[in-house]
């Protein structure tokens, strides 16, 4: 922690935070299991919350750099985090952006379809258990007997790590898998990084690596999870179930397939592609049910597409912070 | 007046933290827990297809995602009036007994057993997982992490993956499990359940028989006279996947049982500027404060909560435990706040006793394990997530999308005892201006205690908005009407 001691000690030094997120990402780091204690050999970790006692104050009284590595995860979604991301960005020298909520937003960017306003009136407005009655919200300042109170403010829209400030790597998943973790860690150690702006995962998608078979069958009906009680063993786009596996990089050995059920996306883009949903969009536009579309009369086509239900939910579940149309406008 | 803060507060999920106020004479006058964030969950629901919930609303609680997985699925069965196989209830009871498994190792190792096994007052440094290693043996260290690892295993098997499971459905899970599975589930369980058994052991050897340790559960500052909720089956035994909320009083008096359907005719949630969680209350007694003792109407949850509002534990070791805490602390209930962490354990070894009575059924490798839903409604779930009782209530539109939908999660049932706990330990602990940073973090104790998980407490999650929604402001005045596609 102090100079002297970074000084005589070779060790790298490691920070991990966490912004909106859910703390599935410490779980990760954790779910490598007994190779941490290999890790916390190998590196000091001078700033993690859930584990370790290390205060904010701590990290402000670091020299800028002093951290080799900092792995963070969440989006931003308040003043608090934007701080918080802005301090250990410069005293980091490496700044991973871990997750797919700092990488995408992730699930709590969803919130992007609304803002605070929206947010507040349904948290402290309107549900059933509320008891109000002087329509309370919570303040960035408050005066209580004693003295002031403060709180974050909370932002309108949810912004992805690399949004607020310079990051040099990515790590994607919801959470990210060990494997992929230890990878990062592995080439970390032995600077074997490659250029900054990389996203350390594989080069290819999430069908690459599930189970099913794959025809180039068309589909003519969309189905929900709900509607379908048995699956046969193929693709389940090839059943009409939307999944997002084309559109979706690999690296999660397509686990949730194995679980009988779609990718929802987690991963974020696959290599090279600007935008998760549209390639999505693209990928379903080319199996749905378009034998003889140009027959189909506008008010057909739109039934088909009608079948899309929620396509913000389904399409940007968890990148809506970075996509190319980023929020509602409201 | 002076004002202390410790912030963040650490070892626990989430965001938090203590405002401690001291006056002329350096005496505590006042703290406060507070929590800096909210995500809005509430909101974005609104126009989510209903069967995303269990996946979505994971995403409130990384640390105890099956806990909202399930609680979600459970209100999607009442809500599209379906009742599940089975087969498919006891699939979900055994994958929750896992996420019990490595949830409650995680706290006692991780989270909360540092300030024990390492010490409250050990160097900062000091007081986290390594150092427990350091202290108890690498080997130990292992034993913890492997078991750690069996509990999210056999989470896994079942969800597809143990953070951010996926098989959940309305009507029942998405996969069954054959042979091989229930073999490796039951080798990795039997180990378990020696591991608990062992940590009861360690608590025992580190935490019993040192004086100094009960001493302190037992002191003043760590006791909170409030009442006690949890899940009961119907022989009032602690149950964490299914059953009746039952409160009990002071006495340890039934004060109420009621259905989840009930729920919002029992509790309210209280609202203070100076923090974006929220202060659940039964609504019978009435908010009177942060006061405790006789008349409160604020109660806690989690493993003390749970074992305080039962009338025993389902399983016979964990029954004979529960039974040994009891009559070692004084009787039920138990208002030392620190006895949180022996509860945990009892359920611990309930958790595994239960997956081996489960992986057992007959029918546990049936692949009936879904049955069709019926049309969409209004739908309550609860379960006992690892810190306490967890309410989903949705409404559907006639699409199957969510219309509205409201959360009452763990560590918000919480939000008032954590607050009152902390106050009360950094008045006990802090005098006459003396602070250093082991007494602060024995103000942190206070809180670790109930294992609070702040992710969950401030992504609550309620919603309206098929296609189009009309939002008022405080006033009730029309503020705007919104379409839900960008």
């Amino acid at each position: 922690m102090n100079k002297e001691k970074t000084k005589s000690n070779k060790k790298p030094q490691f920070a991990f935070y966490w912004a909106a997120s859910c703390g599935g990402c410490e779980i990760a780091v954790l779910d490598i299991n007994e190779k941490i204690l290999d890790v916390a050999a190998a590196v000091d970790i001078v700033f993690w919350p859930v584990a370790m006692d290390f205060k904010y104050k701590d990290v402000e009284a670091m020299d800028d750099k002093h951290i080799d590595v900092c792995f963070f995860n969440g989006g931003i979604r308040n003043s608090e985090q934007e701080h918080i991301a802005k301090l250990l960005r410069k005293k980091s020298k490496v700044l991973v952006s871990f997750g797919a909520c700092a990488c995408g937003g992730g699930i709590p960017a969803l919130a992007n379809l609304s803002n605070k306003k929206e947010i507040f009136d349904v948290v402290y407005g309107n549900n059933p258990s509320l008891d109000n009655p002087k329509k309370l919200v919570p303040k960035t300042s408050v005066k209580v007997k004693e003295g002031e109170l403060t709180l974050p403010e909370l932002y309108d829209t949810v912004k992805t790590l690399d949004q607020t400030v310079d990051v040099d790597y990515y790590l994607p998943g919801c959470p990210p898998t060990p494997d992929m973790i230890l990878t990062a860690v592995t080439a970390i150690l032995e600077n074997k990084l490659p250029p900054k702006g990389s996203v350390i995962g594989p080069m290819k998608s999430v069908c690459d690596e599930c189970r099913f078979e794959k025809s180039a069958k068309k589909i003519k009906e969309i189905k929900r999870v709900i509607d379908v009680i048995k699956i046969e063993e193929k693709c389940l786009l090839e059943q009409g179930i939307i999944c997002m596996g084309p559109a979706t990089r690999g690296g999660c050995d397509a686990q949730c397939l194995d679980a009988n059920m779609p990718c929802t996306g987690c991963h974020g883009p696959t290599p090279n592609s600007l935008d998760q949903g549209a390639k999505m969009m693209s990928a379903l536009a080319s199996i749905l049910g378009i034998e003889g579309e140009e027959k189909m009369s506008d008010e057909e086509v739109q039934k088909l597409i009608d079948q899309i239900v929620d396509p913000v939910g389904t399409f940007y579940k968890y990148g809506l912070a970075n996509a190319l149309i980023n929020r509602k406008v409201m | 007046m002076k004002q202390i803060l410790i912030d963040p507060i650490t070892r626990l999920e989430g965001h938090g933290k203590i405002a401690i106020f001291l006056n002329d004479k350096g005496n505590v006058e006042n703290a406060y827990m507070q929590i800096p964030e909210l995500r809005g969950f509430e909101k974005f629901a609104q126009g989510r297809r209903a069967e995303d919930m269990p996946q979505i609303t994971s995403r409130i609680c990384g640390v105890c995602p099956v806990a909202h997985h399930f609680a979600a699925t459970k209100a999607l069965d009442d809500a599209f009036n379906v009742e599940p196989t089975l087969v498919a209830k006891k699939l979900r009871e055994l994958m929750y007994c896992g996420y019990f498994i490595y949830d409650h190792i995680l706290h006692f190792y991780y989270l909360g057993g540092p300030d024990f096994v390492v010490g409250p007052d050990a160097p900062a440094a000091k007081r986290n997982v390594l150092g427990v290693i350091e202290k108890a043996g690498v080997e130990i260290g292992k034993e913890v992490i492997k078991h750690r690892a069996y509990g999210q295993k056999i989470t896994a098997i079942l969800g597809g993956k143990a953070t951010h499971p996926v098989c959940g459905l309305p009507g029942g899970v998405s996969k069954g499990l054959n042979n091989d599975e229930v073999k490796d589930i039951e080798t990795m369980t039997k180990s378990c359940k020696d591991f608990a058994i062992f940590t009861l052991k360690l608590f025992d050897d580190i935490v019993l028989a040192n004086k100094d340790y009960v001493d302190l559960i037992l002191s003043d500052p760590y006791q909170l006279k409030i009442l006690n909720m949890g899940l009961v089956d119907k022989n009032n035994k602690v149950n964490f996947y299914d059953g009746k909320i039952r409160v009990t009083d002071l006495d340890a008096k039934e004060h109420v049982k009621f259905d989840v359907k009930d729920y919002y005719n029992i509790i309210a949630e209280h609202v203070e500027e100076w923090s974006y969680i929220k202060f659940p209350y039964l609504k019978s007694i009435g908010w009177n404060g942060y006061k405790d003792g006789k008349g409160t109407g604020l109660y806690r949850v989690g493993p003390l909560g749970r074992l305080n509002a039962s009338e025993g534990m389902a399983t016979p070791l964990a029954d004979k435990e529960f039974k040994r805490m009891y009559k070692t602390l004084g009787g039920r209930p138990v208002h030392s706040t620190l006895a949180f962490h022996w509860a945990r354990l009892i359920e611990l070894l309930y958790a595994t006793e239960r997956t081996l009575e489960l992986i057992k059924e007959p029918d546990i490798t049936s692949d009936d394990i879904r049955n069709p839903v019926g049309k969409p409604g209004e739908g309550f779930g609860v379960v006992e997530a690892a810190r306490g009782t967890l309410i989903h209530h949705y409404k559907l539109d006639k699409d199957g999308l969510i219309d509205k939908a409201n959360l009452i999660v763990a560590t918000v049932n919480n939000a008032a005892a954590m607050n009152m706990s902390i106050r009360d330990a950094a008045r006990g602990l802090i005098k006459d201006g003396k602070v250093n940073d082991g007494l602060l973090n024995m103000v942190e104790m206070a809180f670790r205690a109930y294992d609070p998980c702040f992710g969950c407490a401030t992504h609550t999650l309620p919603g309206q908005m098929p296609m189009k929604v009309k939002i008022y402001n405080h006033n009730k005045e029309l503020y705007k009407t919104l379409k839900q596609n960008l």
